[in-house]
């Protein structure tokens, strides 16, 4: 029962085969025994979730139940969740209990019937691509448990790695979605800037920031934006579109599909295992009818840095509320206003998160805010340009998600911008706005490799057909790690 | 570029964030290695490129000008450090 896709999870509540209470106890059970070791949750409650559940099992009782009724999943702890402790992974709201749901708590949950499974760890304020700076302790990787998950929604890609949880959501402001599926053998999609609401979504660069979903499969993520997706008036850059069904092309063929390969994704700074294992899925794609065609992105070494500004910039206002008045910690012992807003926010942010609001504060200070901020968003626009340019030649672009595979804890932690450089090839994404996903392709030194595949604006829907039949042709995403039955 | 101590100082206080002299040492050697990567972009002739701000070249929503919300303050407060009355306490500014 825990390995089965989202539609036979339904199936199998729809057939009553199972009830939402006995199916999401299961998987409670499985949180309780194994999360200890992982520590993919940071916030589990049994009670809330039978209740949840035992919601949904009467909405399918009287035949009002919605496809993902009943379906338990873990949430990101980004996502405000009335009544459940929400900390984005830091000191500072470690005891903060939301008073209002995210918009897609709200559509998760109360609209689709689905059942919280709990609060998912990861990166402090999402800034991490390792998880290890949560203040909650670092994830392990379920495929090698010396290893990172990758984050910043490790926590998430843990959990379903280890099956915790049939799926979960996330966040991706520069791979925070893709970079973790990738390094845990998940499916993850990035949708276009503007597609989820991002009100009640805790905000870290909110230029870039985007909600999406992570699970086993295209096809579960498919079913899972279904839900996700939507205009929402309290988000002011939620974009105002006609609903979609992402899954309706999901069997589409891939004949005359143009696939774009960037060169600049191809050369020096991906290990080879993983630049294998990524030509082999190019192969497998001309065997399904799809040709290759070389497009370049000129600008693409150029988004890590300018990420280093704009997202630090936007952090920087963002994370000004914490100040110790409104809600989170504020430090025990404190002189005047200032001495308390400095020590609070010197006692409840980590390291990370401080050197981010500081690179922030720099750049958009006086006398330096156009050689930096402005420079940057000149960039940014170079960046969107050359997908704006790529995408005339091919209908998706395909890489790899991250140049090496799971790295070990402490390997990268000790060096900011070594870190960083683990998401050169997602970044771009963000900073032009564009769909992106992460899919298994396979492994290199038993370890999982992520293809990446970016679509143009509000493709989403070709991007989950592109992923769903190579997943129908490859077995890749069905791989488990060692001892998770 | 690099940064100096009392410059990283500078942009702790600017970010309302207190540092200890020993703090400011290793904060000064991470900003000045991130600095260097963000130096690339220098290199980059941007003459004539409209900078950009946001994803979508789209305005800004506006809605109309009626009450949306429902009062929630006392759940709001709830979850504050120390109120009173319905005011956030701090430290007193004005003698």
């Amino acid at each position: 029962m825990i390995h089965k896709s989202l539609k036979q999870l339904s199936q199998a509540l729809a057939a009553k085969e199972i009830s939402s209470v006995e199916l999401s106890t299961l998987f409670l059970d499985r949180i309780e025994r194994l999360n200890p070791e992982i520590n993919a949750f940071v916030t589990v409650d049994r009670e809330k979730t039978l209740k949840m559940a035992a919601a949904a099992d009467a909405r399918i009782a009287a035949g009002s139940a919605g496809p993902l009724t009943g379906i338990p999943i873990a949430q990101k702890d980004i996502f405000c969740a009335e009544g459940w402790r929400t900390t984005c992974g830091s000191k500072i709201l470690a005891n903060f209990v939301a008073p209002y749901d995210a918009t897609v708590i709200e559509k998760m949950h109360r609209d689709a019937g689905m059942v919280s499974l709990g609060k998912t760890n990861m990166d402090e304020f999402a800034m991490g691509s390792s998880n290890e700076t949560s203040f909650f302790g670092p994830v392990k990787n379920p495929w090698d448990r010396a290893r990172v998950p990758g984050g910043s929604s490790g926590g998430s890609a843990a959990a379903i790695a280890a099956r915790l949880a049939p799926a979960a959501t996330g966040t991706d402001t520069g791979g925070s979605i893709r970079q973790p599926a990738a390094l845990c053998n998940l499916t993850g999609l990035k949708p276009t800037y503007g597609v989820v609401s991002r009100y009640g979504m805790i905000a870290y660069a909110s230029s870039l920031d985007q909600g999406g979903p992570m699970g086993a499969s295209a096809e579960d993520c498919a079913l899972l934006l279904n839900t996700m997706a939507g205009f929402d008036p309290r988000d002011s850059t939620s974009l105002e579109r006609p609903a979609e069904d992402y899954a309706r092309d999901l069997d589409k063929p891939l004949a005359g599909l143009r696939i774009g390969l960037p060169k600049e994704f191809f050369g020096e700074g991906c290990d080879a295992a993983v630049m294998a294992a990524v030509q082999d899925a190019i192969a497998e794609y001309r065997r399904l009818g799809a040709s290759t065609v070389e497009v370049s992105l000129p600008n693409s070494h150029l988004s890590v840095p300018a990420y280093y500004v704009i997202a630090p910039a936007e952090a920087s206002s963002n994370l000004s509320r914490f100040d110790g008045v409104r809600y989170g910690y504020r430090a025990p012992d404190y002189g005047n206003l200032d001495d308390m807003y400095m020590k609070t926010r010197a006692q409840g942010f980590g390291d990370e998160v401080k050197r981010r609001i500081m690179i922030g504060a720099y750049v958009l200070s006086h006398g330096y805010y156009d050689a930096y901020y402005l420079q940057a968003q000149r960039i940014r626009r170079l960046i969107a340009n050359d997908f704006v340019a790529a995408f005339e030649s091919c209908d998706v672009i395909l890489g790899p998600t991250s140049p090496t595979t799971a790295f070990k804890l402490g390997e990268k932690s000790a060096d900011p911008v070594q870190m960083y450089l683990s998401d050169i090839y997602t970044i771009a994404v963000n900073l032009a706005g564009l769909p992106g996903m992460a899919l298994p392709c396979g492994f290199a030194g038993g370890l999982p490799v992520g293809l990446q595949l970016i679509g143009n604006y509000f493709d989403e829907a070709r991007l989950l057909n592109v992923a769903h039949r190579y997943q129908q042709a490859t077995d890749w995403h069905q791989r488990r790690p060692e001892g998770i039955e | 570029m690099s940064l100096t101590t009392e410059q990283v100082k500078r942009i702790a206080h600017l970010a309302r964030i207190e540092v200890s002299e020993s703090e400011a040492l290793t904060t000064q050697g991470h900003l000045n290695g991130i600095f260097e990567l963000i130096e690339q972009m220098q290199a980059v002739d941007t003459t004539g490129v409209e900078p950009m701000a946001h994803a979508q070249d789209v305005s800004q929503r506006l809605r109309t000008d009626a009450v949306s919300e429902t009062d929630r303050r006392a759940a709001y407060q709830a979850v504050a450090p120390e109120t009173e009355a319905g005011l956030y306490l701090v430290p007193k500014v004005i003698e």
